[in-house]
């Protein structure tokens, strides 16, 4: 019996032996960036996401806005001129999971915060053609109706410190206080009014 | 990338070149028994088996061409470890250089007319047409790709300004951003007042009211809405008050009159300094300034 007709025949060696020989990619390709200080450190002026804006990134994540939004200005003129500065990794190391992205039947999201209204995006979230009669968005009513999920959001906040965010003690003892009355809406709307803002909104 | 990754990955690398390279050789050595019938002389499922036809060369020779196309490519550009590659290419370097020729490109065809006055600017079919793609792309979301708005984002195609309608006016606009708050009355007028009021704001601009109530609130108007809406109720561009008497309204002239003076209401235009460069909020605000001057 050859060598090969040994790993042909035995099912489980065969998969070892794959494992060993994809993970070669990985150790490389990977593995060095969690030591990258570009990719790891947050970058200058990045805040982490408030109660009420992580509320909001849950809710972005919970109806699914990653199905049509990316979160991420590739590094081409034509992107930068529409969208804005190019994205840096440093920018997500404060969103889990980050939601850069590849599918875009809407704009990419990673500058919109401050390039519109409030009042703009609770009008686009509830009724979207109510504002941009072409757009082909579904409309997210239900959003003013529910409030937001306090103690999700604490437990959140909890969970991601162990993770390294610098939340101190204090902003989670204030979170529940800072989301009372808050509803969906106003939490999706928070987060989308902060996304990106760290940086230069354009290059120039 | 720290030392000793980047030596692991410069060794994974080369390693994986060299072992491509000893398999293709080291396969090609192995003898095979020549069958009679041409066939590899394996046998499964009692009667399958396999033809034993040389590979073509040439298929067998791009084998050899990737792993040379890697050698030079790893050479070049980055790829090893921390080491640049010869033409130190990033990705970023790349934009720049594209972001500049763009950039170059746009001052040029900009140089021709952006300092011509606001008169000849709107005459000027280039100027327009630039001006239009960017209010496309940056105001359009909440003007409407017309320019004439919507409920609580101005028309700016009526020649009807809250906040000044000369190019100066509109660049401020632009540039800074406005933020138009109407307090809440509900203290001052309670909600007799408040109905009073209404109907008042409703007769200075010949909107079916309440004469009664009217008379009633021309005293509490001149109270409590004059300082910023003017005794005449024609607005203020000071405060981006607007004029109450034409029958213009950002948010309808229905109960929304009874809401805005009960719960107050307040509308935000965002500033887009560092979106937009100077020249180009003087193209769009031209644009938008050729929509009722032209």
């Amino acid at each position: 019996m050859s060598k090969h007709e040994k790993i042909e025949k035995n099912i489980g060696l065969l998969g070892v032996l794959v494992a060993i020989v994809i993970s070669f990619s990985g150790i490389i390709e990977i593995v060095p960036l969690m030591s990258q200080a570009s990719v790891v450190e947050p970058v200058e002026g990045l805040e982490p996401r408030n109660p009420l804006e992580l509320a909001g990134q849950n809710i972005y994540v919970a109806e699914g806005c990653y199905g049509c939004h990316s979160q991420q200005i590739r590094p081409f003129v034509d992107e930068t001129l529409r969208y804005g500065h190019y994205s840096l990794a440093g920018e997500s190391v404060y969103d889990r999971p980050h939601q850069w992205g590849s599918k875009r039947t809407g704009p990419d999201l990673a500058r919109v915060g401050g390039r519109y209204s409030d009042e703009w995006h609770e009008i686009h979230l509830i009724d979207p053609r109510a504002v941009v009669p072409t757009s082909n968005m579904p409309g997210y009513p239900w959003l003013a109706d529910i409030p937001v999920d306090v103690e999700q959001t604490v437990a959140s906040m909890k969970v991601l410190k162990k993770l390294g965010h610098p939340y101190s003690d204090e902003e989670i003892a204030n979170a529940a206080a800072s989301l009372t009355d808050k509803t969906q809406l106003d939490a999706l709307v928070a987060y989308l009014q902060d996304l990106g803002t760290a940086m230069p909104k354009s290059y120039q | 990338m720290s030392n000793f990754w980047h030596w692991t990955v410069i060794t994974v690398v080369v390693l994986h070149l060299v072992a491509y390279l000893w398999l293709l050789f080291s396969t090609a050595k192995i003898k095979t028994e020549k069958q009679d019938d041409n066939t590899t002389g394996h046998v499964w499922d009692e009667d399958l088996t396999e033809l034993d036809h040389p590979m073509p060369r040439w298929w067998l020779w791009l084998f050899v061409i990737t792993i040379i196309f890697a050698g030079i490519y790893l050479y070049l550009y980055p790829g090893l470890g921390n080491y640049k590659g010869s033409k130190e290419w990033t990705s970023i370097n790349r934009f720049e250089a594209n972001y500049a020729a763009v950039s170059d490109a746009r001052d040029k065809s900009f140089a021709g007319f952006i300092n011509k006055p606001i008169d000849a600017l709107i005459q000027d079919d280039q100027a327009m047409m630039i001006g239009q793609r960017i209010f496309a792309n940056h105001c359009a979301q909440c003007h409407a790709s017309d320019a004439q708005g919507n409920v609580g984002f101005p028309n700016l195609t009526d020649d009807d300004w809250n906040w000044g309608g000369e190019h100066s006016d509109i660049v401020t606009s632009i540039t800074n951003g406005r933020m138009g708050v109407m307090p809440a009355f509900a203290p001052a007028l309670g909600e007799d007042g408040t109905k009073q009021v209404a109907a008042y704001v409703r007769s200075m601009s010949g909107i079916e009211h309440d004469a009664t109530l009217a008379a009633e609130g021309e005293a509490k108007f001149g109270m409590f809405c004059a300082a910023c809406h003017g005794v005449d109720g024609k607005g203020q561009h000071l405060f981006g008050a607007p004029n109450l008497t034409d029958d213009i309204w950002l948010y309808g002239s229905d109960a929304i009159i009874e809401t805005a003076l009960y719960e107050g209401l307040s509308g935000n235009m965002p500033s887009q300094q560092g979106i937009l460069d100077e020249n180009r909020i003087k193209l769009v605000a031209a644009y938008v300034y050729s929509l009722s001057n032209k």
